[in-house]
């Protein structure tokens, strides 16, 4: 598509072609190509031919998981009844969706209006991160076609994953009604933004609420094994504070991630609105990121010393925790200092990418590597490996045509 | 406005005092209150000293249960050599709710250790407070029983268990669920008799009894037998106490048991979280919005300027 824009195309930003009739809702499915030209473009991306080979490898694997159960597609262990779906697609990937209220209080709460242009991305991020943690959960659970027992059926409100289960379904809906005016401009529905921007301030509150407790709930579903997980990834007064703290960052650092992603792949889609701001905001966020993990890191040693887990820092573990603590959050922690003083949105990119792969590995290390410390380490099975890539990719897919579509990464013009 | 008086006072003042009692309590009953275990619940005393490793045990609960044949029959004691994963001996699975291991500890008269094991059954257990669908139930009796028709299959209850206990029977497509030890509940406890791996073992290794009683037999025993004993009944105290509880010749470390595991029950340690819960419902709301109104003051105001200058 990048092509196709030097080329003189231009991508569709308003109901109103350039000849004065209005985009049919198929065309805008289309971008407002011919069919033709849709799957030629389509057939021309080398990334498209990963995701093939993804799916003719993974979709097979991915239904028979639900054909002959958890035991097959996983190595069905009872010591490590978490595996890699949940570790990834759940303790990983809805830290790393934090962006969406972030954003949200940013804008609509503090009234940074400035940071505007990246608002839509952040609150998009956060949904689909939501619901794709939802589909991994699904594929992780038992039952999954009792996913709302815990709402309806049979309630256990005293269990901290009825929080989780509460908050994530009802923040879901919370982030689609925050999208609600991107859609609603899309397909020329001005009723529905109208109905959403007089309750924004409302959906901006509870987004913070119900970030705040299930974030910090991710966390403190580990304080139900207080001798499994390893003592340094482990506190039980701090551990939903860790969780929390460390979505603040993430979510931040994610949030560059996907701009900058978008920025190089889905340059035709940006605005000049989107790409003359992003450098500056870039590095906005990186001062929000920059506090987030001086705050982390300062918590973190004080969950040491509360927990007074020192002598551990001189065993293998202890070096392990230091790898993670210093990649993950000290270097880019270093890194957005200094890229917030020389203001450098490069600098800012580098260190997002660090800081996302520092939190995945904080929460795979809590979730699989340092639990069941004393016994023996789990490795995933290849088919575990497998639907996990599968599913991450479908992730990918449905954000990028999102991306591609609606008014994210640019301003819809009510006139052409 | 009404005048307030005493007697209106004090009339409020018990309305509300009832409306907190009638809702309050019982919302946060399970969060906050420790629990302690019934007081006429049901127990085994386990002395590990008098099993012979026949397993016996095993053979009655997997007839009582209706659990699959096992792989080796339950006369076969080279079991006892197996290691599993990271060296472990064998622990409970979804075809076997009980097992017995052996432990050849050193300096030891009379030869190796066996021990038996199978769910605790805590006073306050975890797997019933970890549950967000109430799956678990602790009876009157003792027994902690699962519900298999409401499991989602999370398998929260499987981190939370801090004795490695239920296993899950991933096996099944249609209808995994949580398997473990339910102190034959159904059968037999629930009319008063003893599980069927008591009843079954020729060594009278276990005795079934009422909690309080079986401590009360436990420290008698090891005081009548001066230095036979550890001098602790294994459960006694662990994890907020089971009902479930070993008595034994060796260090508890050395044949398999947890002594790390602490005296709190489970819940306590998410407490500290649950507690956090409510402020946050009832502080953020007020907060975020006192942030707002803030930091759009100097906004506001300008607004206010240009519509009075209009106005003048």
């Amino acid at each position: 598509m990048n092509r196709l824009v030097g080329r003189g195309f231009q991508p569709i930003t308003s109901h109103v072609k350039p000849d004065g009739t209005r985009w049919s809702v198929k065309e805008k499915l289309l971008l407002g190509l011919t069919p033709q030209e849709y799957m030629a473009v389509q057939m021309r991306n080398p990334f498209n031919w990963l995701l093939w080979i993804i799916y003719l490898v993974g979709l097979p694997v991915l239904v028979g998981r639900f054909i002959y159960g958890l035991g097959w597609a996983t190595h069905g262990s009872y010591d490590y009844p978490w595996g890699l779906f949940l570790a990834w697609g759940l303790f990983t990937m809805v830290p790393l969706s934090a962006s969406g209220f972030m954003m949200g209080t940013t804008v609509e709460l503090f009234g940074r209006k400035d940071f505007k242009p990246i608002e839509r991305l952040g609150l998009l991020n956060g949904l689909l991160g939501y619901l794709f943690a939802v589909v991994f959960l699904q594929v992780d659970l038992g039952q999954p076609w009792r996913l709302i027992y815990p709402m309806f059926v049979s309630l256990g409100p005293a269990a901290v994953l009825f929080l989780v289960a509460w908050h994530v379904a009802t923040y879901l809906s919370c982030q689609v009604a925050e999208l609600v005016p991107a859609y609603a401009e899309w397909m020329g529905l001005p009723k529905a933004k109208k109905a959403i921007k007089s309750i924004v301030l409302g959906l901006t509150v509870a987004g913070i609420i119900l970030s705040t407790l299930h974030q910090g709930a991710l966390g403190a579903l580990f304080t139900y094994a207080p001798g499994k997980v390893h003592p340094l990834w482990y506190s039980s007064p701090f551990q939903w504070f860790h969780f929390l703290n460390s979505a603040i960052f993430a979510g931040l650092s994610m949030l560059i991630v996907v701009s900058t992603l978008s920025k190089w792949f889905l340059r035709w889609r940006c605005d000049e609105t989107f790409k003359k701001s992003l450098d500056n905001l870039t590095v906005g966020i990186a001062k929000g990121a920059a506090l987030a993990l001086i705050t982390y890191l300062v918590i973190k040693i004080i969950g040491i010393a509360h927990d007074n887990d020192w002598e551990y820092l001189f065993s293998g573990w202890g070096q392990w925790f230091m790898f993670e603590m210093t990649l993950g959050v000290i270097v880019p922690l270093a890194l957005y200092t200094m890229a917030v003083r020389n203001n450098s949105a490069t600098l800012a990119r580098v260190s997002a990418f660090i800081a996302v792969f520092g939190l995945a590995l904080n929460r795979i290390n809590t979730a699989l590597i340092a639990f069941n410390w004393k016994l023996y380490q789990e490795i995933p099975h290849w088919r575990e490996v497998v639907i996990v890539i599968t599913v991450y990719a479908t992730y990918i897919v449905v954000y990028r045509a999102v991306l591609a579509r609606l008014p994210i990464l640019y301003t819809w013009k009510e006139k052409a | 406005m009404k005048k307030i008086d005493r007697r209106n006072f004090l009339k409020g003042g018990l309305a509300g005092g009832a409306a907190v009692a009638a809702t309050g309590t019982a919302a946060t009953a399970k969060g906050a209150g420790t629990f302690g275990g019934y007081p006429d619940s049901m127990g085994v005393l386990v002395d590990l000293t008098k099993c012979v490793g026949c397993r016996t045990c095993e053979a009655a609960c997997n007839k009582e249960q209706g659990l699959p044949a096992p792989e080796k029959p339950f006369n076969d004691t080279s079991v006892f050599d197996e290691i599993h994963e990271g060296g472990q001996k064998r622990r409970t699975t979804e075809k076997a709710y009980t097992v017995v291991n052996r432990y050849d500890v050193e300096g030891r008269e009379g030869g190796p250790v066996f021990r038996k094991f199978q769910c605790n059954h805590c006073q306050e257990p975890a797997c019933l407070t970890s549950c967000f669908v109430n799956a678990y139930k602790k009876t009157p009796e003792g027994a902690v029983i699962y519900n298999p028709k409401v499991c989602v299959g999370c398998r929260t209850c499987m981190i939370a268990c801090p004795f490695y206990v239920p296993a899950y029977s991933y096996s099944s497509a249609i209808n995994p669920v949580v398997k473990k030890c339910i102190m034959c509940y159904d059968t037999r406890l629930k009319f008063g008799r003893p599980p069927a791996c008591v009843e079954a073992c020729p060594q009278e290794v276990m005795v079934f009894g009422k909690r309080t009683d079986l401590i009360k037999l436990g420290h008698q025993r090891i005081k009548e037998n001066p230095g036979k004993y550890v001098d602790h009944i294994y459960g006694e105290t662990e994890v907020g106490g089971t009902s479930w509880m070993y008595l034994s010749d060796v260090p508890f470390d050395k044949v398999g048991f947890d002594t790390s595991l602490g005296n709190q029950p489970i819940i306590s340690y998410v407490k500290e979280f649950l507690t956090v819960v409510p402020m946050v419902l009832t502080i953020w709301p007020a907060l975020f919005t006192g942030f707002h109104l803030l930091s759009n003051r100097k906004e506001a105001l300008k607004k206010e300027k240009e519509t009075k200058g209009q106005e003048v």
